[in-house]
């Protein structure tokens, strides 16, 4: 399956070099309103055409790639590092505290991580920090799920015990033999994660619930589309492409690491 | 008459066109009892296969010509194919545990294999499953018949689909490793049913085994192979006790011999001694209650001497492995008491007692962290040594390497290894601190035969060098016969005999010893049983 | 099996009382006051203290959440602050159009996805493996926003075959309200498809290496019957947990779909009462949907022994 990371790889490099080139240039400003170009075709001068407000699509679509790969790297960090962290922690107590934790845990995985989303989003308010602190906490529990698997997994594997028959202490082999053990998995998941949050992330930009107008995401652009549906196409499709392409390279990756990693991991 | 014959029979990796079986041919005659012997890697497994035209999807064959009964393989269709399995030529899996559907009952999945090729109504099928499950010793055939498979036991498994296949009174069974998963006592129950059930129907059986104790007790002619080639064809006595080729030598002088008498130690201290040990397993905690626990080591007293080796034998469940992790404080201990040196360990965990104390594993794929090196992997256990200088303990490190073979792999990873490499990596590791006491968990029941003579050898000679006592627990009896000072027999979480090796060996006392003895498949000086009974 | 019911229902209050909590918590940790963020600045004090009596904000917080539980045992979910309907009502007719949409999505998609998934497996790395796994990769990876848009533009707008906007119930008209459910219901199969593909190839592909499947085809068993009576059954058993997930996921993600087509469902409702801030009714529909699935994974749990025998309810 070398074609997987191949295509894969490519698709993210584009994304990725787009956001930074979004950072430092783009072909127009992004915010500026010219309602004598508004809901221009595609065209050799604006390459996706201008929205309702004049503004170049392209250059929105630049800055909204920056845009999503920030909250999506950011988030994925906040989840996987507190997701570890709570993880380890809860696989290797066991006991009550373990159970105490895994309830609170479960409770919260029984529950649509948008739904949960949704509802931190209501509390902290429509904006970037907002969303990266809402999709993140929705995100916190598969990780605490998958870690603590692991961690509770390699615990049972024998060489964790030579580990201990050697005189080690229960900490570093811990930190020694567990916790080396337990990346693969954990990588494996925050590969698929970065696709689920910038899913997620388009979907409550879509709904109004994400980073405010005029600041262009992907979800929010798209959402502006839907009345002018019928006279500017181009307006749906670029964003909307630009989600499923990215989404498609990170699928794809991440089914290469998986493969590489751990062949054995189910999909879900 | 020939059954099956075998022709340059070439089997390859259908990507990277790997050679899997190169040029092997054979013959079974009907009636007759033929044993392909070969160690992992020799493609005993893909020949067989390729018999029955199911091959794993990434092999293919790639020449030769197969005749079964009289069909040549090469022009038969799928549909054809489908009749001849079943019928004409039945299989024995090796892993009774993944063998059946487990979403299937029992009765179901007999019926299917009838229902498919005779023309029978719904009562006949029934009851000839029925005698059938009778006829393998199921105690409750008509229960057995509605139950589902994951309600049995391994062995029991194993008669089921023993069952089902002769169910079918086909003209060759091939078993494949039929009895590997099973222990010594059951293993000897389903070969001689699986020996009387192809005598009663006409059966003629290929077995393909890696125990030559088998080949001796069961079989008529035997082929061995090595690496897909073929090493040599004869009747099992010759191959046995005149072989012609170097490997086939090789094969059996791999298996254990009885070691130079050596004394009991007299006198002194014993270096680590239990009293009373008890182990239980506390039931599974449920919402409300808790379910009864069992009880898996029960009152044992045990004493070993320093450079003393004490074998543990006993079949799957006898609380053998849980005696020899509970000895070194690694699972808690519900009764008794543990001494080292005199002192009691029992409560607290000593400190010297758990740097002079080593474990050996079954399983090397497993006891080595696939994320370390070789070489740090042995030297981990000299973290513990107080004042140890870096050059020194690699000096260490890497005479340790080169005692056990393996000089100059230290920055190999584990997944480098062969299974026998691995298991030397286990063993510097658990040698290096130079311990005085070391359990070996079946060390050497996961190898190659010929791996296990000389990772025997290897921790025979360790031992008389650097004088550790050892507790080696072991199901292969043979293996035990070669290594021991002591023998401890343990049956349901108790010892129920004890004593030195040649006591044990030559004169059981307890039933169970004595079971356990004559199921053990070793070399048959006398002559081959089969050979005996035909004449 | 009535024990193991019961069992199955007292492992599920801790997750609802905590999500009780939390739904509770929420409106008390919006900044401000509550009452004022919901009337806006021009509220008049009396109005004020009203719905502050009305919502019980004037007692002590634990009190407050003993009554509001007790409400809620009682089947009362409040009043829309925006219209003064009842919430429970509200949300079960709201409820009705997502449930159609969504039960029907992942029925037709598990019909679709487990024999494509099955087939792939058998014929693992063939064009036929590789188009299945190619095809439902690219699934997985469309937005169902997008992909509701653009079925919106296809067949709404180009071809005008079905309409763009609006919805009809089901008791009005039967035709009318299939036209506006179909594009809905084709997005989120399609969406579905590819995840499920996926779950029952790899759960297929596992099976198929198994001894048992050898040795059913070592008994002559023919190829239909070898996948259908031994790969199926036992490669259905994950999907099925994995069926399970998805329509708990489609229900909390149903707004956007809702969004797009125009529709009155559940998740419409509970984004305008957000942007309302008509938190009873966000209240009720976070509570419901927890409810909701919690039920659905309750039945998938149970029905699971009958894919698989070794788990017994008993």
């Amino acid at each position: 399956m070398r074609a997987n990371t191949a295509i894969g790889g490519t698709l993210i490099a584009l994304l990725l070099g787009a956001a930074v080139t979004g950072a430092f240039w783009t072909p127009f400003d992004p915010l500026r309103i010219n309602l004598r170009a508004r809901l221009q075709a595609p065209s050799p001068v604006h390459w996706l055409g201008t929205d309702e407000f004049g503004r170049d699509v392209l250059s929105r679509i630049m800055v909204g790639a920056g845009a999503s790969v920030v909250i999506a790297f950011v988030t994925v960090l906040l989840a996987v590092a507190a997701g570890m962290v709570i993880g380890c922690v809860a696989g290797y107590i066991r006991g009550w505290a373990d159970r105490i934790i895994m309830a609170v845990n479960d409770a919260l995985l029984a529950f649509p991580g948008i739904l949960l989303a949704l509802a931190v989003m209501i509390v902290v308010g429509a904006n970037k920090v907002g969303l990266i602190l809402a999709l993140g906490l929705a995100y916190i529990p598969s990780v605490v799920r998958v870690v603590r698997g692991t961690v509770l997994s390699i615990r049972e594997k024998e060489y964790v015990e030579a580990s201990r028959v050697i005189g080690n202490s229960e900490v570093y082999s811990m930190i020694r033999h567990v916790m080396p053990n337990a990346i693969a998995p954990v990588a494996v998941l925050a590969t698929s994660m970065f696709g689920w949050v910038l899913l997620a992330e388009s979907a409550l930009s879509f709904l109004g619930l994400g980073v405010p107008p005029p600041a262009p995401t992907w979800g929010n652009m798209l959402a502006a589309s839907r009345p002018f549906m019928e006279t500017a196409a181009w307006l749906s499709i670029a964003p909307g492409l630009c989600i499923a392409l990215t989404l498609l390279g990170i699928n794809l990756l991440g089914d290469s690491l998986r493969d590489r990693l751990d062949p054995r991991m189910a999909h879900g | 008459m020939t059954l099956l014959s075998v022709e340059n029979l070439r089997i390859e990796v259908a990507a990277s066109k790997a050679v899997i079986v190169e040029d092997v041919s054979f013959a079974v005659e009907r009636g007759e009892f033929l044993a392909v012997v070969g160690e992992s890697g020799s493609g005993k497994t893909a020949a067989a296969r390729a018999v029955l035209g199911l091959l794993p999807p990434e092999l293919r064959k790639a020449g030769g010509r197969i005749v079964l009964d009289g069909v040549d393989l090469a022009g038969v269709s799928a549909r054809q194919m489908r009749t001849l399995r079943g019928p004409t030529v039945g299989m024995v899996f090796q892993e009774p545990m993944v063998s059946l559907n487990p979403a299937i009952s029992v009765g179901a999945q007999m019926a299917e294999g009838l229902g498919l090729h005779e023309r029978l109504g719904k009562r006949e099928i029934k009851r000839r499953c029925l005698d059938m499950l009778a006829r393998v010793q199921i105690r409750d055939p008509q229960r057995t018949f509605d139950a589902y498979p994951h309600e049995f036991s391994g062995g029991m498994r194993q008669r089921i689909m023993l069952a089902s296949v002769m169910l079918l009174k086909p003209k060759l069974l091939i078993a494949d490793e039929p009895t590997t998963a099973l222990d010594t006592l059951t293993q000897r129950e389903v070969l001689d049913l699986m020996v009387g059930l192809a005598r009663d129907h006409g059966t003629s059986v290929m077995l393909i085994t890696h125990n030559l104790g088998l080949v001796s007790r069961y079989a008529q002619r035997a082929l061995v192979l090595r690496q897909g080639n073929m090493v040599e064809t004869g009747t099992s006595r010759q191959i046995l006790f005149a072989p012609r080729e170097a490997y086939t030598k090789r094969l059996v002088e791999a298996l254990p011999r009885r070691g130079a008498t050596t004394k009991p130690r007299q006198g002194g201290e014993p270096l680590v001694s239990v009293r009373g040990l008890k182990v239980g397993f506390a039931g599974r905690q449920r919402l409300f209650r808790r379910d009864a626990g069992v009880s898996a080591v029960n009152g044992v007293d045990l004493e070993i001497a320093a450079g003393e080796t004490v074998a543990v034998v006993g079949g799957s469940g006898s609380g053998k492995t849980t005696l020899g992790r509970a000895m070194l404080r690694l699972i808690p201990i519900s009764g008794g008491e543990i001494r080292f040196r005199g002192r009691d360990v029992t409560a607290t965990m000593d400190r010297d007692f758990r740097l002079a104390s080593q474990l050996v594993f079954q399983d090397p794929y497993s006891s080595l962290d696939p994320r370390m090196r070789v070489g740090e992997i042995v030297a981990e256990p000299l973290r513990h040594v107080p004042q140890l200088a870096a050059a020194e303990r690699d000096r260490r490190v890497e005479a340790m390497l080169d005692e056990v073979g393996l000089a100059g792999l230290a920055a190999r990873w584990p997944h480098e290894l062969s299974g026998g490499q691995r298991q030397r990596i286990a063993i510097a590791r658990a040698i290096v601190r130079q311990p005085a006491f070391v359990v070996a968990d079946e060390p050497v029941s996961a190898l190659d035969m010929t791996i296990q003579a000389q990772v025997l050898k290897l921790f025979e000679r360790l031992q008389a060098q650097y004088g550790f006592a050892c507790l080696f627990i072991s199901h292969d009896l043979a293996a035990v016969e070669q290594v021991a000072n002591r023998v401890v027999v343990m049956q349901g979480g108790q010892i129920v005999e004890q004593g030195t090796r040649d006591e044990i060996f030559d004169h059981p006392q307890h039933d169970y010893t004595k079971a356990l003895l004559a199921a053990a498949p070793v070399l048959d000086f006398a002559g081959t049983a089969a050979e005996r009974a035909s004449g | 099996m009535l024990g193991y019911l019961a069992r199955r229902l007292a492992m599920t209050i801790p997750t609802l009382l905590l999500v009780a909590i939390a739904v509770f918590a929420l409106v008390r940790l919006i900044p401000g006051d509550p009452v004022q963020v919901m009337l806006g600045d021009a509220a008049d004090p009396a109005q004020a203290a009203q719905l502050r009596a009305q919502l019980g904000l004037d007692q002590p917080i634990p009190v407050q959440f003993m009554h509001w539980i007790a409400k809620l045992a009682a089947g009362d979910f409040g009043h829309s602050i925006t219209n003064n309907l009842a919430v429970l009502p509200l949300i079960l007719d709201r409820f009705q159009v997502s449930a159609v949409i969504v039960l029907v999505a992942v029925g037709l998609a598990a019909c679709i996805a487990v024999p494509a998934g099955l087939v792939a497996a058998w014929k693992q790395n063939s064009l036929v493996d590789l188009s299945v796994v190619g095809g439902a990769t690219l699934l997985l990876s469309i937005p169902s926003f997008w992909l509701g848009l653009l079925l919106l533009l296809l067949f709404g707008l180009k071809l005008k075959w079905l309409p763009v906007i609006g919805y009809v119930p089901f008791a009005e008209n039967v035709w009318q309200a299939a036209t506006f459910i179909v594009l809905p219901i084709a997005t989120l199969t399609m969406v579905e498809i590819g995840v499920l593909t996926r779950m029952a190839r790899a759960a297929s592909i596992e099976v198929l290496r198994l001894e048992y499947v050898t040795h059913a085809r070592a008994k002559g068993v023919p190829e239909w019957r070898v996948l259908a009576r031994h790969v199926l059954p036992n490669a259905f058993a994950p999907t099925w947990t994995l069926i399970g997930l998805v329509l708990g996921h489609l229900l909390g993600g149903i707004a956007v779909i809702e969004t797009v087509f125009t529709l009155p469902g559940l998740g419409r409702l509970l984004v305008d009462s957000i942007f309302a801030r008509d938190y009873p009714v966000v209240q009720g529909c976070l509570l419901f949907t927890a409810v909701i699935y919690v039920v659905v994974n309750l039945i998938v749990d149970l029905c699971y022994p009958l894919f698989d025998p070794r788990v017994t309810v008993a």
